[in-house]
């Protein structure tokens, strides 16, 4: 992953520094947001919904959609056997087509961190969920220890979650420090640092406007991504959602100079749908988030259904479930 | 030796003060038996000018009132005209002749119309509004709102309840009225203006110009900051009427064409009095958290 | 700008194919003649050409209606209003949901041949026109047995034939606008669609037919000016209902003056749409590309004027910009095309003068690099900043996809400017404070006033104008008003 323009980054970011002196500082920052009409949100994203994206462009958007997978399982039930087999999807998602590109990353739980690297070496990112996910409530020094756990144990990312209660009660602060605390926490011996993705839950934080202000939040932060969703919580990703996230990171580069990514969880199943996004991506935010460095999908079937219309593309037939691996 | 009575020189009324013609002229106002009564400025296309002015004035803060407030000013139009009963009688009747009691039933006519009109001020929009269920997440509703200056050419006939029946729902809705009186008959007219300027109303929200509809209409009808006129007063002169008609559409006025004849201003008026001079505003906004 | 169909020029990385929609699935005759009591005839007048503006090629031959003609359309008019107004409504309802019944199932063919005939992207076609058009029937086809609870008096009966001119922004969508009200009031019609684009009127037509509308309900003569004026003079029409330019409604309003004829006018607009500083920027953004670029501009009600509060201006049209950088202009089959082919070489030739002009009086023009078509007309959004009220594309109705941006520093400062105008058919306000937004739509003197959100058009909600926008509404109960005799508003 490439790293932000730090030198810009640090005279941009300057700007904001009293921003995140208190709750009442970042209120006021916060809630001078332009704010989101719901209904005009949603239009645009349902218009975008109608883009129609046909042979080569559809072929290139496949193969880029299947580049910025997150291959996620986190479920109690996961063994090591589970995610070695779904590590194994992840570097070679159609092991009958060698020109098929692997994803970007494997997001596990932190546990078993150790055993998708052990598949996947440094060939594809492992993704770890912390900071007590999904829901968020545990104690300061907990999420913190799960953090750094995850990354001792090799993860090259981790997923953090907010506390929503904290946010919807107008503890802006409290969050800000957690998403900077976490931050350190992804720090290695070597000075380098896990990436890090603040997922907000936005089936919990309900509005657009709190969307757009946990977005700021999450970046004015440290955030290296802001996701969506853990999954857990409908509704996940939505399309308009993802809209007022891409807006965010384009806005706030345009006023800072950083870079942040953006990643939508949950809920992503079928290819049309990985395409819509993508159109979005391209009309929103623009070209330089049109990268896996930049846009990811948290998903687990959503790989098949790329897969197939993949083979569909490339063969001129449609394909079934039966010839892909179900893992 | 009789007493020599004081003749009066009756006076337009714009925009709340009583002038004179811009273009001093008067003229002989004689009863319905030929005998003079009285003389009346005979009001110029400049004064048509002036009281266009000054009902452009009145209209913001005219349309801008409380509907209830507006029913109140012409409910105490009413009430100052009942109290004027007999003056109203007289005028009347020395205008068109007839009995008393034909007299007082106008006077007593005209002054519950107005208690009408007074009434609906708050009500209309109520009947002719609307939400409107529209297949998306807004809230759509449509409403009445006055449609701005309203040139009014009185009937020549009903000096009072004529008059009365075509300014007060022109009004009650919020527009404001430049008013051309019948011109053979313009002494209830005159007294009506001084009900005007001794009640509630506003100055400059209606103006009520005494002289001949066939020379002033032309000037009215013309008129760019005029936004709708009532033709009753040319009724029966169906040139006139089309070439007022085709004047008025230099600026896509709301016509109210003149009728053939006078109408029995007796029967009920309807609504389409007052929603010939409103304008449907209709308003969309998203519905969303 | 992103180029339908345009395979160069442009270093995106996620570069959209073609995406046409097939234009097989309708079927235009090299020549049509007029929609008469029921049946196609030939007219006695000459013939003119209709073309696709997006490549010029002539689409059919089409019969220009002579006076003769329309005589005998309005004949047909006549006769068929004795039957037609004398159905019980219930049955009339019926034959108006067929109606939308048969436009919802050719709602692809419809909107297909929309767009080779009028230039419009298929997708507002498809999404928009069309939808509505179907809507727009079933919503009167409801009220056909229910108008003596209109509040329009106890027993409302229909005026008799009625005499419709319709633009060519919106071919069918007018249509609907003017017939359907019409049938369902028990009024008979002869409608006379733009020179322009007659061919999906004539497909309508063919709709009746398949509803086994009775004959002389509804009569469609295609034709120019002449024949619009024979529509509207002709003795025995009752009603008349124009869409259209206010010129030509003044015309109109002339023309019948000293009859007995009801009209309705739908005429131009100089829109303003205000942005304060406290809008939701992103979708005011929005709100101002759909206001004035949704068909080409072609629209009466476009948002061609933006106030934008000083404060945040400059932001506003920073994101203004990026966001046309992103439609996408070209061939209105493509169903990726934002913005499609203007109308006609005479409209080209219009928005052409009035820019060149905007240029001239010393505004900045602006318009993202776009590659267009050689063959067809085309124009690219543009956005004039530096407007003042004294500039003539601050006043003037363009018709095109152009937009002139004014300032304004406070909420009555916006007031004044926004009325500061001849017309007064729409507006548009943008601001999160909800008082602000009441204060606002009490004050603009428009007949349709979006708040956070523009052009939108539903079958419930009245439409029409203030002061030289013209008079009456069409659309929801107010509607009907104009269909009924002595219907009261």
């Amino acid at each position: 992953m490439p790293s932000s323009p730090t030198t810009d980054a640090a005279t941009g970011l300057a700007a904001y520094s009293e921003v995140s002196a208190s709750d009442a500082s970042l209120r006021r920052f916060l809630h001078g947001l332009p704010g989101v009409d719901q209904v005009g949100a949603e239009a645009r994203a349902a218009d975008l919904g109608t883009r129609s994206i046909k042979t080569t462009a559809k072929a290139w958007a496949l193969d880029l959609a299947i580049q910025m997978v997150d291959l996620t399982t986190l479920e109690g039930q996961d063994t090591p056997g589970k995610v070695r087999a779904l590590a194994s999807k992840a570097l070679r998602p159609d092991p009958s087509d060698p020109t098929c590109p692997s994803v970007a990353a494997v997001c596990v739980y932190g546990d078993l961190v150790g055993e998708v690297k052990a598949v996947v070496g440094s060939n594809v990112n492992v993704a770890a969920v912390a900071t007590a996910f999904p829901s968020g409530r545990a104690s300061m020094d907990v999420k913190l220890a799960d953090t750094r756990d995850a990354v001792a144990n090799g993860a090259d990312e981790i997923d953090m979650v907010i506390d929503r209660g904290a946010f919807l009660a107008g503890r802006y602060k409290q969050v800000y420090d957690e998403i900077v605390a976490t931050r350190e926490a992804c720090a290695r011996p070597d000075g380098s640092h896990a990436h890090l993705k603040v997922i907000f839950e936005t089936g919990e934080l309900q509005t657009y406007d709190n969307v757009r202000r946990a977005s700021w939040l999450a970046m004015l932060a440290g955030a290296d991504f802001i996701k969506t969703s853990t999954g857990k919580v409908q509704p996940a990703a939505t399309l308009p959602v993802t809209l007022v996230m891409l807006e965010a990171v384009r806005d706030f580069r345009e006023a800072t100079g950083v870079q942040v990514g953006v990643k939508p969880a949950g809920g992503i199943r079928t290819a049309k749908d990985a395409i819509k996004y993508l159109v979005m991506v391209n009309e929103v935010a623009g070209d330089d988030w049109l990268d896996p460095d930049w846009f990811r999908f948290g998903a687990s079937t959503l790989l098949n259904d790329l897969l197939m219309q993949r083979t569909k593309m490339t063969t001129g037939r449609y394909s079934g479930p039966d010839y892909f691996t179900l893992d | 030796m009789a007493r020599i009575d004081v003749r009066k020189t009756y006076k337009l009324y714009i925009g709340g003060a009583f002038p004179r013609s811009e273009s001093g002229h008067s003229y002989e106002v004689a009863d319905s038996k030929g005998k003079f009564v009285a003389n009346a400025a005979l009001a110029s296309r400049k004064d048509v000018r002036d009281a266009v002015v000054a009902a452009r004035k009145a209209f913001g803060p005219w349309s801008s009132r409380t509907a209830y407030n507006r029913g109140q000013v012409l409910y105490r139009i009413a009430e100052v005209m009942e109290d004027r009963r007999p003056q109203f009688e007289e005028a009347v009747r020395q205008s068109e002749g007839g009995t008393a009691a034909a007299a007082r039933a106008q006077v007593d006519a005209a002054v519950d119309r107005l208690v009408w009109y007074a009434g609906w001020a708050d009500k209309l929009a109520q009947v002719v509004g609307n939400a409107n269920p529209v297949a998306g997440p807004f809230l759509n509703h449509s409403a009445p709102e006055p449609t701005g200056v309203v040139g009014v050419l009185a009937p020549q006939d009903s000096s009072l309840l004529g008059l009365v029946s075509v300014v007060a729902p022109v009004v009650v809705t919020g527009n404001t009225a430049v008013v051309v009186s019948s011109y053979a008959r313009p002494l209830p007219a005159v007294t009506f203006a001084e009900v005007l300027a001794t009640s509630d109303v506003p100055g400059g929200v209606v103006n009520v110009l005494t002289g001949d509809a066939t020379a002033l209409g032309p000037w009215l009808a013309a008129h760019m900051d005029v936004n709708a006129i009532d033709l009753c007063g040319v009724a029966g002169s169906a040139d006139l009427a089309t070439s007022l008609e085709v004047a008025a559409a230099d600026n896509l006025k709301r016509v109210r064409r003149a009728p053939d004849a006078e109408p029995d201003w007796s029967a009920a008026p309807g609504l389409d009095t007052m929603t010939d001079f409103v304008e449907t505003k209709t308003v969309w906004h998203p519905i969303g958290i | 700008m992103a180029s339908t169909g345009s395979t160069t020029g442009s270093t995106h990385a996620f570069e959209y194919a073609p995406a046409p929609e097939s234009r097989s699935i309708v079927d235009i005759k090299p020549s049509y003649g007029l929609f008469v009591d029921g049946e196609f005839v030939d007219g006695r007048g000459s013939s003119f050409k209709t073309i696709n503006p997006a490549t010029e090629e002539t689409l059919a031959e089409v019969a220009e209606a002579s006076e003769a003609d329309v005589d005998l359309a309005v004949k047909a008019a006549r006769r068929a209003f004795r039957g037609w107004s004398r159905m019980p409504g219930r049955e009339r309802a019926k034959y108006l949901f067929r109606i939308a019944r048969i436009i919802q199932e050719r709602g692809r063919e419809l909107a297909v041949l929309e767009s080779i005939d009028n230039g419009k992207p298929i997708k507002e076609s498809r999404d928009v026109d069309v939808p509505i058009v179907a809507a727009h029937f079933f919503y009167y086809a409801g009220w056909a047995d229910k108008l003596e609870y209109a509040g329009l008096g106890p027993n409302p009966q229909p005026l008799g034939v009625a005499g419709q001119v319709i633009p060519w922004n919106f071919p069918l969508l007018m249509l609907a606008w003017k017939v359907a009200p019409a049938l369902a009031c028990g009024n008979t019609v002869v409608l006379k669609p733009a020179e322009t684009t007659p061919l999906t009127a004539l497909l309508f037509a063919e709709i009746c037919q398949q509803a086994d509308l009775p004959p002389g309900v509804v009569n469609i003569v295609t034709g120019a000016g002449a024949t619009g004026q024979a529509v509207v003079t002709h003795p025995d029409v009752d009603k008349v209902a124009f869409t259209g330019s206010t010129e030509v409604g003044k015309a109109i309003a002339r023309a019948i003056a000293g009859t007995d004829k009801k009209v309705t006018l739908e005429l131009g607009g100089k829109a303003a749409n205000i942005v304060f500083d406290d809008a939701p920027i992103d979708q005011a953004v929005d709100g101002i590309v759909s206001g004035i670029f949704f068909n080409q501009g072609h629209v009466c009600c476009a948002g061609s004027r933006l106030l934008v509060q000083e404060s945040v201006a400059d932001e506003v049209l920073a994101r203004l910009k990026r966001r046309m950088g992103t439609l996408r202009v070209g061939d209105p089959l493509d169903k990726n095309t934002d913005i499609g082919a203007i109308n006609s070489r005479e409209q080209l030739d219009r928005i052409r003068e009035l820019s060149d002009v905007g240029e001239a009086e010393g505004a900045d023009r602006w318009a993202p690099a776009c590659e267009l078509p050689s063959s067809g007309f085309w124009f690219p959004p543009t956005v004039f900043t530096g407007v003042t009220q004294a500039h003539r594309i601050a006043r003037e109705e363009v018709f095109g996809p152009v937009l002139s941006v004014l300032t304004f520093r406070t909420p009555a400062e916006a007031v004044e400017k926004a009325n500061n105008t001849p017309y007064g058919l729409s507006a548009g306000v943008w601001t999160e404070k909800g008082s602000r937004i009441l204060h606002m739509a009490s004050q603009l003197r428009a007949g349709v006033v979006w708040a956070n959100t523009f052009n939108k058009f539903d079958p419930a909600s009245p439409f029409g104008g203030y002061k030289e926008s013209g008079y009456g509404r069409e659309g929801g109960r107010q509607g009907l008003a104009s269909y009924l005799k002595g219907a009261e508003a």
